[in-house]
């Protein structure tokens, strides 16, 4: 039996120690957020966040988080709230298909957590995840606007 | 009575969904017939297929096609409530079901989101069906107050009497409404009194994306589901000679190992597990006649096209192209490539299905539900009625999900394998990139022959390509579909229509069926034929010593909407105006899909070869602009799209199969690599043109335009990277 705590939920698992995250969440959890692109850690699509750090969870052995904080899109509004991102992202219609979404969130979402005013450079930096529908232009608005709007909730 | 398996999940937004999946619950499977809808008293009554009300005044709008990120979805339910003069703030959007489809006698028409068409091919249906349900709604309230229709009107879900302001709920009079004889001749509004209709409006699936509540084939849950993994044939049209599954008999959670035609899958508790056992599978395949195929000899494969003497249809024929290429002042000829590209939707192709006592239900990602249904049907071998596609959104689609169909084919010939247990197929990406239905390679040859003052007088394309129609789409190539026989449209794409003021022109088509599979990929013949004409364009007005952009102004002039649009983008561009040293412009201009494009590329190189793309002004007439900011949207991702592929984008053949598998060595662009792409929404009005696909036409030769600007080196083969050329 492996441990994990998703979303704040604590899970036993028993699966393989070296079975993928994402398809534990997948498969055995039922949380269908993180999804599957590539299975290499290239695309990004499956980033979700273990204890605070953004992963790509195609390419981390569900024993790397055992005992460990997973979070994913599901678990990101709080009490009903959406996350700055979220609204960003809803404010500024940012997915196409949004297939690659879930991910990009929550690699934005990182990337502010460490770097509350991030630069052009800082966000061209952090946001490899690919995608395909090509909506890097409007991520890149979005991540400005909720940098923006956690400024003045923190202020 | 079978078990329903109603989809676990409950998307916020599309909550009728399940509703009127449950009042079809009569029947074996959970189909969603509308029709039963308006049978039960109290609940959402059906005034037409695309239009059903709420007494609480929701308006349902139904949708036939698909959802992959192009925005019809929201767009088309827009023409409906236009003509409707509903409250949008209550509107919710409803899949049309494509089994009711069939029984309905296509009550909803085609299904399929392909080709840019939702919008155009519709709009007239879709517009008469929302004005043919307002002047019933009018008719009942009119009955219940005695009074005439023509003094009644409708805004805003409420019918309205005269100038007293006697008002009633769509809601109130909905019931009445339906038991109406619909009107045979409605008027549609005039576009200048259109409220919806030209306004941004926000994506109705937006929200439930941002929360990771959206529904993709892959995400579909249902109880007693197993998981298939699958592997193919690597060579196309190879097929299983043999297969040893011992080594993962008894495994912890496989389930079985069906080997069938030309793949083998395995069936698992879940799909990690199935994908890892099949790595131990040893499958021996019988690759057939094409194992020893490879680029450099398809390559020459289709060089032979170009000086075949037979086998050779011509697509258009204007005057003498011979004699006035012969006696011209200046002869220019050139060869141009475009390679095969893979779609590699960010969502990999799967299906999920159970085949149960002479039914099937699927729940796939596919941009034609109607042809999901048919090769279900086919694969099962039970009538179209017995079968149901549960729609979802799609993770991507550019028009590898529209055509083949292969993912269909297969997740039900597993679940049927699996008779009575739901089976969730799934490819990894490495199946995916090699076992996709190719944007094809197409090899041209150009001539042109100027006058004494540069004008060109003969003009000369030959294409030598695979068939999208005739090999995937079983399309006889016959007029009048085809523009001669033996043409494929798409092949010929953006030459044969050459809008241009020259007398003389010659198109010509070989058509050569290679072994590598070929499908429509985002924008087709526009994707790679605009990138020949404009760049040979360019090649004739520096031939002739002109400005590239007043060269093409010239030929156009006959030509209103193709002329518009180059001078709003080369306007936007600034085209003439001085730049700094190094940076050089280039542009193109090319309809398609019934909207006219142009584009204005402002770059340098640098020594290294890093194209440095500073600005890039996408210029678009689409006629009506339904939803202008997701015309911009679409624009800004075409632009990816096209960047990709220009730079990037090769699949290369090695022994029959492709080497290229998974996204480190085929390259997608990311965010860092974006330009600023300023979007020029010009649209005249009076014609309704596509949107989805034409962005991407002009922008591969206004870049190559460019470099040739900034290097005086021409490009005429893609992608750039094999030029030494990479996107900084």
């Amino acid at each position: 039996m492996i441990e994990l705590t998703v979303n704040g939920r604590k899970h036993n698992v028993d699966v393989e120690p070296e079975m993928p995250l994402l398809w534990v969440l997948r498969d055995v959890l039922d949380v269908k957020g993180p999804k599957f692109g590539c299975g290499i850690a290239q695309c990004g699509a499956c980033t979700v966040h273990l204890n605070g750090e953004p992963v790509r969870s195609c390419s981390v052995p569900v024993s790397a988080a055992a005992n460990h904080k997973v979070l994913t899109i599901e678990g990101l509004a709080q009490r009903g709230q959406l996350h700055p991102v979220q609204k960003a992202w809803i404010d500024h219609e940012v997915p196409q298909c949004g297939y690659c979404q879930s991910g990009q969130i929550m690699a934005a979402v990182a990337l502010l957590a460490k770097n509350r005013d991030p630069s052009d450079q800082d966000i061209d930096a952090a946001m490899t995840n690919i995608c395909r529908c090509g909506t890097y232009a409007r991520i890149r608005t979005a991540i400005h606007a909720a940098a923006k709007t956690l400024k003045s909730t923190k202020a | 009575m079978a078990k329903t398996f109603a989809c676990k999940f409950e998307p916020a937004r599309r909550r009728f969904l399940k509703q009127s999946a449950a009042i079809g619950g009569g029947l074996s499977v959970g189909f969603n017939i509308p029709g039963a809808l308006a049978q039960k008293p109290g609940a959402a009554v059906e005034i037409n297929a695309w239009v059903v009300i709420r007494p609480d005044d929701a308006i349902i709008i139904r949708y036939a096609r698909s959802e992959m990120g192009q925005g019809s979805m929201t767009s088309a339910p827009m023409l409906v409530a236009e003509e409707l003069e509903c409250d949008w703030r209550r509107v919710k959007i409803e899949y049309a079901s494509a089994n009711a489809n069939v029984k309905r006698k296509r009550a909803w028409g085609d299904m399929a989101s392909v080709g840019s068409r939702t919008i155009r091919n519709s709009q007239e249906y879709l517009r008469k069906a929302g004005a043919t349900a307002r002047e019933m709604l009018i008719a009942a309230a009119a009955q219940q107050w005695g009074v005439p229709a023509s003094e009644c009107s409708a805004s805003n879900s409420f019918i309205t009497h005269g100038a007293g302001g006697r008002r009633l709920s769509f809601g109130k009079v909905a019931d009445a409404a339906a038991k109406l004889e619909p009107p045979k001749d409605v008027k549609l509004k005039d576009p200048k009194d259109w409220k919806l209709i030209g306004k941004s409006v926000k994506r109705i699936d937006i929200p439930d994306t941002v929360v990771g509540r959206q529904r993709y084939g892959i995400d579909v849950q249902l109880p007693g589901m197993l998981y298939a993994a699958i592997a193919q044939c690597p060579v196309f049209g190879g097929k299983l000679k043999s297969m040893d599954a011992s080594k993962v008999e008894g495994r912890r959670g496989i389930v079985k190992v069906v080997p069938l035609e030309t793949f083998v899958a395995v069936v698992a508790d879940n799909w990690w597990r199935a994908k890892e056992a099949l790595r131990d599978v040893h499958i021996e395949w019988d690759v057939g006649a094409n194992g020893n195929v490879s680029s450099a000899s398809l390559m020459e494969f289709y060089k032979g096209g170009l000086d075949a003497q037979s086998d050779v249809a011509t697509a258009r024929k204007d005057g003498d192209f011979e004699q006035a290429f012969g006696s011209a002042e200046r002869k220019i000829e050139a060869e141009y490539y475009t390679p095969y590209l893979a779609h590699s939707c960010l969502e990999p192709m799967g299906c999920t299905a159970i085949v149960k006592d002479g039914k099937v239900e699927l729940w796939t990602s596919t941009q034609n539900a109607e042809a999901s249904l048919a090769v279900a049907a086919a694969t099962a071998g039970v009538p179209l009625e017995n079968v149901e596609v549960h729609r979802v959104q799609l993770g991507g689609g550019f028009g590898r999900r529209g055509g083949a169909q292969d993912f269909v084919r297969q997740g039900v010939a597993i679940a049927k394998a699996m008779e009575g247990t739901p089976v969730k197929m799934l490819w990894t990406r490495e199946e995916d990139t090699q076992h996709d239905f190719y944007r094809p390679a197409s090899l041209v040859r150009m001539k042109a022959g100027l006058d004494g003052s540069g004008k060109p007088v003969a003009w000369y394309s030959r294409v030598a390509a695979t068939s999208i129609f005739e090999t995937l789409a079983r399309v006889p190539l016959k007029r009048p579909f085809a523009p001669a026989d033996g043409v494929d449209p798409q092949s010929v794409a953006s030459l044969y229509d050459l809008p241009h003021a020259i007398p003389n022109v010659k198109v010509e088509y070989a058509q050569r069926t290679a072994h590598v599979p070929v499908g429509f990929w985002r924008t087709v013949g526009h994707s790679q034929n605009p990138f020949v004409r404009e760049s040979f364009m360019d090649e004739l007005a520096n031939a002739a010593g002109k400005d590239p952009y007043e060269y093409r102004r010239a030929l156009l002039a006959n030509s209103p909407k193709d002329l518009g649009i180059l001078e709003a983008t080369a306007k936007a561009a600034g085209w003439g105006q001085p730049l700094p040293a190094g940076v050089f412009r280039g542009i193109a201009e090319t309809e398609a899909y019934g909207s006219y494009t142009s584009a204005v590329a402002e770059l340098s190189v640098d020594k290294n070869g890093e194209v440095n793309i500073r600005r890039l002004v996408l210029g678009i007439d689409p006629g009506y602009a339904v939803n202008p900011d997701n015309i911009q949207a679409q624009m800004q991702g075409s632009s990816v799209f096209m960047l990709t592929a220009m730079f990037w984008g090769e699949i290369t053949i090695k022994e029959g199969r492709v080497e290229q598998s998974n996204f480190h060595d085929y390259r997608m662009m990311r965010l860092r690599e974006m330009p600023k792409v300023e979007v020029v929404l010009a649209p005249s009005g009076g014609f309704w043109g596509g949107v989805g696909e034409p962005g991407q036409a002009s922008i591969a030769p206004a870049v190559c335009n460019a470099i040739f600007a900034a290097t005086g080196k021409r490009v005429r083969s893609l992608p750039l990277k094999n030029l030494g050329l990479t996107l900084a």
